[in-house]
């Protein structure tokens, strides 16, 4: 799950990360009132949306104009800014061509930049272990530093045993060339960043940049975090922070039925049990010259009316001509998968082609079911029948 | 021979009389594998109702009653990580977790448990380990299974059962299959059940499937590269398939650990640091059985 910066630097800011002071603001009035309540006179007002390049990116009514994220200096120009963001489309590097609409805008109190850094935390693959990455390039998307300068990213891992502990931070403060008090700071910085993400069981928190202060301090200029949703259990707290208008509303209806659905932009909508099987049939629909519209993963549970939401969903997406149903029986049963289809192509009235291939537990049972049940139900014999099957319904309907 | 699991093993169930716990011993039982008993705390010195084996309070309890060898995992996602550690502590010497969705910090905390131990983990979030007509210890369809030659190692538990199902068809059969869970931080990784089956006689060729996120395939090849071909070494025939060639970047794709995040994590890359290791990598998850074939040259 991820949140905005905002909410990240107010999560944050309680386990004693040093962020600057600031307001989220609904409208162009809160954003004056919040600037009102800080020092000044600079303030930054920053547009919120789960997507990163907001400074260079552009509104779509203005591709001309200034970013998502304005440094100004005075309450009239904090307005301004305000009113030029919220509903507004901000199209940057990572929300696609499409954009994402500012609901709300942060503002922000200024700061006096020394050095940009880059610190970023996250669970490492390799060791198993949490790693700790710092770069000198701040500001930078920490994946190009890595292809281009892969020397200029220092890591550290933690022991899960042992904890975070004081060399760990030396050695990444030394290594970015801190001096002086600027290196109890950041050994401040990333105890308590790695307290947050350890508690909050954090799936990635990026401070990107993280500053270095004329004063010498240490402080987090920008704050992305996202959550392990496996771990949502056991905070169930931050389920407040949810921002279900960010999310694609198919992929939402999804989340809220426990179904594993990824929307994409083709033309078959595909119904699989398991995530390797069903990005293997979203490969193999692709091999045979059409495209995916849909990942989805139905579950080993699956009786009739997880079908049918299955159903619903998949055909709520208007680019989709033909439904691929996919399923290797091991612990979902090929008569509970079919009587389930039978149903959801009666109660949706189902207008596309569907090809189904059952295989695995009771198949025999369900492939009768099918056969019996009158429906224009295209059977397929084995993967490459299925798709071979869908992609020919698919252009024979075009 | 095979690996991991074969007649000898004996398997306690963790999560025994829950309704996965009892419905996969059954299974299991019914398979023609020894299961010998399970835990499920507060249930200890009774027997499961169903299934007419011991339950016990604590894996230790259980390993010492009935010389439990392997233990299974049905515990629900918040309590398994615990159930795993119970399990190392009881110095089970094979751990096998079904469960799916174990918070990533859990895992690495059990992952560190495991450095030292007398336990090999594997899972979570797999379908589990059989050896055809031997021993079935997980999920998966039984009777698709035949005993043969290929080992398979796979992320995914519905494209082993394509393996495997190809495989049967071909007349080749398996050795073991061996679900390694398709989380980001797990138990055995491919070059672990791959050295498996580079020393196991039975196994004579290996398919190796994969996914998108993490480079563990890339490492896998090159252990390939360097242990398997050449002269003088197994040269055992190696099919490999990489699903998630479609997916968008950073999409988590189902698993938790299918996303690609940048650099050799995807698809494409995986299937050229395959080839370029000398493994048949299959255009389509419909040919495993058949790149096989062409692989054995038969």
């Amino acid at each position: 799950m991820n949140i905005h910066e905002y909410q990240a630097k107010e999560l944050l800011r309680r386990y004693g990360v040093a962020v600057l002071d600031g307001h989220v603001a609904w409208t162009a009035d809160e954003a004056v009132a919040g600037a009102k309540k800080l020092p000044g006179p600079v303030y930054v007002v920053k547009s919120q949306i789960h997507a990163g390049g907001r400074g260079a990116g552009r509104f779509a009514n203005d591709p001309n104009g200034k970013g998502g994220v304005r440094v100004v200096k005075s309450l009239d120009d904090v307005k301004a800014a305000a009113e030029a963001m919220i509903g507004k489309t901000l199209v940057t590097k990572q929300t696609g061509p499409q954009g994402k609409v500012v609901s709300r805008v942060y503002v922000e109190d200024g700061c006096d930049i020394k050095r940009e850094l880059y610190l970023g935390l996250l669970v490492d693959r390799d060791t198993s272990r949490v790693v700790i990455m710092a770069s000198t390039e701040g500001g930078m998307e920490i994946e190009e530093v890595a292809a281009n300068h892969p020397e200029k990213i220092l890591k550290v891992h933690v022991d899960p045993a042992s904890g975070i502990s004081g060399f760990h931070a030396r050695k990444l403060a030394y290594g970015l060339g801190l001096e002086g008090k600027q290196v109890a700071s950041f050994q401040k910085f990333v105890t308590a960043l790695y307290g947050a993400f350890h508690e909050l069981d954090c799936a990635i928190v990026e401070i990107n940049p993280l500053v270095v202060t004329g004063a010498g301090e240490i402080v987090a200029l920008d704050a992305k975090v996202s959550f392990d949703d496996s771990a949502l259990f056991r905070h169930k707290d931050l389920e407040a922070l949810r921002d279900d208008s960010e999310m694609d509303p198919k992929e939402l209806d999804a989340v809220q039925n426990d179904l594993n659905y990824v929307a994409l932009d083709g033309e078959i909508g595909c119904m699989v049990n398991g995530a390797g099987l069903a990005m293997a049939t979203m490969d193999i629909i692709k091999l045979y010259g059409s495209s995916p519209a849909n990942f989805l993963d139905v579950g080993g549970t699956a009786n009739a009316a997880r079908v049918t939401e299955a159903f619903r969903i998949i055909t709520s997406d208007a680019n989709v001509k033909a439904i691929l149903v996919n399923i290797f029986g091991g612990i979902a049963k090929c008569d509970m998968i079919a009587t389930g289809i039978v149903e959801a192509s009666k109660n949706l009235s189902l207008k596309v082609p569907l090809v189904v291939r059952l295989e695995g537990t009771n198949v025999e049972l369900g492939k009768k079911i099918l056969a019996e049940s009158g429906l224009a139900i295209i059977a397929a014999d084995n993967l490459a029948d299925a798709a071979q099957k869908v992609v020919a319904a698919v252009k024979k309907g075009a | 021979m095979a690996v991991l699991v074969d007649k000898n093993t004996r398997v306690m169930t963790q999560g025994f009389t829950g309704a996965q716990g009892t419905f996969h011993a059954s299974q299991g039982i019914a398979y023609g594998s020894t299961y010998v008993g399970g835990t499920t705390p507060g249930k200890g010195g009774t027997m499961h109702p169903e299934l007419n084996l011991p339950v016990f309070n604590t894996v230790a309890e259980c390993v010492a009653a009935t010389q439990a060898n392997a233990s299974v995992i049905y515990v629900p996602a918040p309590f398994a990580a615990d159930a795993i550690l119970e399990a190392i502590d009881a110095e089970v010497p094979l751990i096998i977790c079904i469960t799916e969705g174990i918070p990533v910090l859990d895992m690495v905390k059990v992952k560190r448990a495991l450095s030292g131990s007398k336990s090999l983990l594997v899972g979570p979030n797999c379908p589990g380990v059989i050896t055809p007509d031997a021993c079935k210890i997980g999920i998966m369809p039984g009777h698709i299974h035949r005993r043969g030659s290929v080992g398979i190692v796979s992320r995914s538990g519905t494209l082993t059962y394509e393996a495997v199902a190809q495989t049967t068809a071909a007349g080749l059969g398996q050795s073991s299959c061996v679900g390694i869970g398709g989380d980001p931080v797990k138990g055995l990784d491919f070059i672990d059940v791959l050295e498996m089956f580079l020393k196991d006689d039975e196994t004579q060729s290996i398919i190796m499937i994969g996914e998108i996120g993490g480079e563990a395939e890339v490492r896998g090849a090159e252990f390939l590269r360097k242990e398997n071909f050449g002269p003088g070494k197994p040269n055992k025939p190696v099919v490999g398939f990489i699903a998630g060639a479609t997916a968008p970047p950073g999409r988590r794709m189902g698993h938790a650990g299918a996303v690609i995040s940048g650099g050799k994590d995807t698809a494409a890359a995986k299937m050229e640091a395959m080839a370029s290791a000398g493994i048949r990598v299959a255009d389509s998850p419909a040919a495993l059985g058949s790149t096989m074939v062409k692989a054995l040259g038969r």
